[in-house]
């Protein structure tokens, strides 16, 4: 949704930093486990002592040859680090080991979704990177504290190119790549706790134009909404800005979800200037063409793939089997459901619909599900099978999630089982028929409507239990008389 | 390359040198003569030649991805000025990127 002028255009880059989920650091043996005291996951070389040298991990590279191949990318190899000089007091070294000139992924893509249909995005590089330690400004008799525990945890920065034009296209882009390092279990992806962070580079200008305007770079933005929420409101700003007769000044804003705004940061005194140059620690990195291949071997399906199957195999709809796919969770869930239902659809109705409900309200996610992919699978075998009926299985549902019985436990001691024996649904069916000449007299003088209240009383008349399909063939048989 | 005082007092700044006003001059014709050097080999043509990012023609070794670290910090904040509650302390920043 534009809430500006048709005559503008945004132009948007997002450089989205994830965190690697390694055991231990980019180029130490240091822990890098998340909420640990502060500074007991900080060693020597975190500390940047004298005389300590980096060794990289192994396992980072790996990580970054799947991202890449998920982003259709190139491997660069050699791949080499450089340093980025700056000071700040949560980056002992007074550089950041980064990379620059030999990024290990460059040149990929994404497709992405949205209302207005698909469209490819260029990712220009990822590259990998030292996370620095974090400040505490609460009062420490006005000085700040530094936790160096997060110093050298691995970072992967990917870069998009400024190939972004809405909110929207933003948000759905921040989320396949969601999806993908959660699938590729390279990252848990968790934005509240800063493992996937997010800074968006805006611009605006005529549609039209060639040159691009002067962009800001919002950082601080640590949910999807917030991304949604931020770029339309920097877009909004620049517009009015430019529309006041005032000019965009490069610079990084923050922004505050609680005003919904974003503002400048305390300009630094000269312009930033990093002054890269090769990190003289390490050596240049060879992939060797064996470890590439032995990397990709364990490449696991893909959210596009598993989509694709999900509509080939499960002769499920598009639009079910993207929602189903996009989260890897839930899409082992619902195979797990599947499996023992036996049946695709309803199963991924009930995940979608009173699952996914239940869950909302306890703001649980699916692996912490009170119903088990087994029990949810038995309940929907149960209705396939003719045994109980949809509305029941929904109030065996909440007795599941409330005391984690099993679904036949629960059917056997409620006596919940469908009435489908034709004489006990006949001798209802007389029974509501005889207490209602009124309407079946009004039945049979033609008002046709009044069928579905016959169904009703039977229904109710059997606490819900009685096979619907059976009471309707029955009841429409009786009524004709 | 000629550098003007105040390319050379940014430079400073970045590096957090400090330079006394009067050493700017000497300084200026060293870093000068520095940057000299540097356009003689631009001169040199290079296109055939690949970028080196460095000295020694190997691959860079790596670990595997193990914590073989222990906690040192008790040992690590005795060389800190000033600490408090398992932090080190620093005077104050504000609007940092952390």
């Amino acid at each position: 949704m534009k809430n500006y002028s048709e005559d503008w255009e945004a132009v948007i880059g997002l450089e989205i930093h994830v965190q690697l989920s390694t055991k231990s650091k980019l180029f130490s043996g240091a822990s890098t486990d998340f909420g640990a005291l502060p500074n007991t996951q900080a060693c020597n070389i975190d500390l940047a002592m004298p005389g300590v040298l980096p060794v990289l991990n192994e396992e980072v590279l790996k990580m970054a040859v799947k991202l890449g191949k998920a982003l259709n990318a190139e491997i660069n190899s050699p791949t080499s680090f450089a340093r980025k000089n700056y000071f700040y007091p949560d980056s002992p070294k007074g550089y950041q080991i980064s990379q620059m000139d030999k990024p290990i992924v460059e040149n990929g893509y994404l497709d992405i979704e949205t209302e207005n249909g698909g469209k490819r995005i260029g990712v220009t590089r990822a590259h990998l990177e030292e996370d620095a330690g974090k400040s505490l400004h609460d009062d420490f008799e006005g000085q700040s504290g530094i936790d160096l525990n997060r110093a050298g945890t691995p970072l992967l920065e990917i870069v998009s190119e400024p190939e972004i034009n809405t909110p929207e296209e933003a948000v759905a882009y921040l989320k396949s790549i969601h999806s993908i390092i959660r699938y590729l279990e390279i990252s848990d992806g968790n934005m509240a706790e800063g493992s996937m962070r997010c800074d968006a580079n805006v611009s605006v200008r005529k549609i039209g134009e060639e040159k691009l305007g002067t962009r800001t770079e919002t950082k601080n933005v640590n949910s999807f909404r917030f991304v949604e929420k931020a770029i339309q409101y920097e877009i909004e700003r620049q517009i009015h800005e430019i529309e006041s007769g005032n000019k965009i000044t490069q610079e990084t804003r923050l922004y505050d979800s609680q005003a919904n705004t974003t503002r400048p940061m305390r300009s630094k005194e000269f312009a930033n200037d990093y002054r890269y140059f090769p990190e003289p620690d390490l050596l240049p990195v060879n992939l060797e063409k064996e470890f590439i291949e032995e990397v990709l071997k364990t490449m696991p399906e893909m959210p596009t793939e598993k989509k694709e199957r999900f509509v080939s195999e499960f002769s499920l709809s598009q639009y079910d089997a993207d929602l189903l796919a996009a989260d890897k969770d839930i899409a082992e869930f619902f195979e797990e459901v599947t499996k023992v239902s036996n049946s695709p659809k309803l199963s991924a109705n009930w995940i979608m619909g009173e699952l996914s409900a239940e869950l909302n309200n306890e703001n649980l996610n699916i692996k912490e599900s009170k119903v088990s992919s087994n029990k949810l699978g038995q309940l929907i075998s149960r209705i396939e099978d003719g045994t109980i009926s949809g509305k029941i299985a929904k109030d065996i549902f909440e007795k599941i999630w409330t005391t984690g019985k099993e679904v036949d436990d629960i059917i056997k001691e409620e006596g919940l089982e469908q009435v489908t024996d034709d004489q006990e649904i006949e001798s209802m069916i007389d029974e509501v028929i005889e207490n209602n000449p009124q309407q079946l007299e009004q039945y049979r003088s033609g008002k046709d409507r009044l069928f579905g209240f016959f169904v009703g009383q039977v229904m109710k008349a059997s606490q819900g239990k009685a096979n619907p399909r059976q009471v309707n063939d029955i009841l429409k048989s009786k009524l004709e008389k | 390359m000629a550098l003007s005082d105040q390319e050379l007092r940014e430079i400073a700044y970045l590096a957090r040198i400090s330079v006394k006003e009067e050493s700017l001059p000497s300084l200026k014709k060293e870093l000068e003569d520095i940057l000299g050097l540097f356009e003689e080999l631009d001169a040199a043509n290079t296109s055939e030649v690949n970028a080196m990012s460095h000295p020694l023609d190997l691959s860079q070794p790596t670990r595997k991805d193990e914590v073989t670290e222990e906690d040192l910090r008790d040992e690590l904040l005795k060389n800190a000025p000033s600490v408090k509650s398992g932090l080190f302390l620093v005077p104050k920043v504000i609007d940092g990127e952390n």
